[in-house]
């Protein structure tokens, strides 16, 4: 009995040495005894696949192709981003000139969007507040950050700012490729709540909410 | 004396099955070496990033997409921009080669998991993977089973939060736990009603 004890001990702490713990951290992928279908020989996106030369499961788009299967919505209308449309060009169709207003109709829906597209994207260097006093301000990184209450950056046209958000400008890249064209709208509609925040007087705010401002 | 010694190994043997064979032993604590050192301590905890800043496509698409690089370069174009570690990110931004980071959280290929169902319905990306904020490097919280599947589907309410702390991973109702836990509870059962949230239990909720 005692030597069994031994050798019974020992297996547990061989076992226990070799398996470890749980939740302890391991570079090691877990082990497939039975993978049964676990694991299928199907595309997963953004994998490695030799299926293409690429050696990528995702396709890129053929250069110059224009996706033609997802409108967006502008109230009651359909705008595909084919269409010389000043929602997908910020221009006056036709022209090279910008639009001089969003596109979008502007609701508390859009307006409420924009602040989580604004809070998400825009802030992360402009701030949430966009006076440009962001994290890059903060670390002591980037030359420059604008603030967007400027009088330069409040005189800019909706269609400017849509082409700047989309495109980039100096140092800003654009984001055409990371936000969907009616986020980038709503981004900029909520700007210019922003902006109103900072330029508005007493005059514009409600007679019954003016007392509750002044505490 | 045999008969003692056969419960024993029988003993060891069932336990060691329970303890092992789930992937709460062989999943848990994943933490792959990535081809970047990249740090979501730095950038969510210290910088302040929104997780949808880079994982942009989360609130519409089934999968939470790695970021493009030039995501990356946004920041990086500037900020380190000649830094070693970077490397590889700006020869991918330049030549469209993908990095290779290795995916640690991953369910089985017959699971349909979406992520934009979860996210956009009250449910953070903290309670599948765990604080990513507080990590340096990433491993795996949670198990990912079935079973911690079900603990959820079978009752949301516990789950559930306001849709704007989805991505603040530090969020609580209350610090105080026991207030937390009554909070949970009553606002959790507001939300399920509120957004029509279902307890799905039937196989093809996940499996097709």
């Amino acid at each position: 009995m005692r030597y069994f004890l031994a050798i019974f001990a020992l297996c547990v702490l061989a076992i226990v040495g070799v398996l470890g713990f749980r939740g302890s951290h391991s570079r090691q992928p877990s082990l497939y005894i039975f993978p049964d279908m676990e694991r299928q020989p199907k595309l997963r996106p953004q994998t490695a696949n030799a299926f293409f030369d690429t050696g990528m499961s995702s396709r890129l788009p053929v250069a110059g192709t224009i996706a033609r299967s997802q409108p967006v919505q502008v109230g009651p209308k359909l705008v595909y981003p084919w269409e010389d449309s000043p929602v997908v060009t910020g221009r006056v169709p036709g022209t090279t000139n910008f639009v001089e207003w969003n596109p979008m109709p502007v609701t508390a829906e859009l307006l409420q969007r924009g602040q989580q597209v604004f809070d998400i994207n825009c802030a992360a260097c402009h701030s949430k507040l966009g006076d440009g006093n962001g994290t890059p301000k903060r670390i002591g990184a980037m030359a420059v950050v604008a603030n967007l209450h400027d009088k330069r950056i409040v005189g800019l046209t909706d269609g400017e700012l849509f082409n700047t958000v989309s495109y980039g400008r100096n140092l800003m890249q654009g984001y055409a490729g990371n936000l969907p064209i009616r986020d980038r709208w709503a981004a900029i509609a909520y700007l210019r709540a922003l902006q109103l925040s900072r330029l508005g007087s007493l005059d514009d705010v409600p007679e019954a909410a003016r007392s509750a401002l002044k505490k | 004396m045999i008969i003692i010694g056969g419960l024993m190994t029988a003993t060891a043997v069932v336990a060691g099955a329970w303890y092992y064979l789930t992937p709460k032993w062989s999943r848990v604590g994943y933490q792959p070496i990535q081809p970047v050192a990249f740090s979501h301590a730095t950038h969510v905890d210290q910088l302040g990033f929104d997780c949808r800043y880079c994982h942009n496509g989360v609130e519409k698409s089934w999968y939470s997409n790695i970021p493009a690089s030039s995501t990356c370069m946004n920041c990086h174009g500037q900020v380190l921009k000649d830094d070693p570690r970077l490397a590889l990110v700006r020869q991918s931004a330049e030549t469209g080669q993908p990095i290779p980071w290795v995916q640690i959280h991953r369910v089985p290929d017959f699971v349909y998991y979406n992520h934009s169902v979860h996210v956009n319905r009250g449910i953070s990306c903290v309670e599948c993977h765990g604080q990513i904020n507080k990590m340096d490097e990433v491993y795996q919280v949670q198990p990912l089973s079935m079973t911690f599947c079900l603990d959820c589907h079978r009752d949301p309410a516990a789950k559930l939060r306001p849709l704007d702390k989805i991505t603040d991973l530090n969020w609580k109702w209350s610090d105080n736990p026991t207030v937390n836990a009554e909070q949970q509870r009553k606002n959790g059962q507001k939300l399920m009603q509120d957004w029509h949230v279902q307890s799905l239990q039937n196989c093809s909720a996940c499996h097709r």
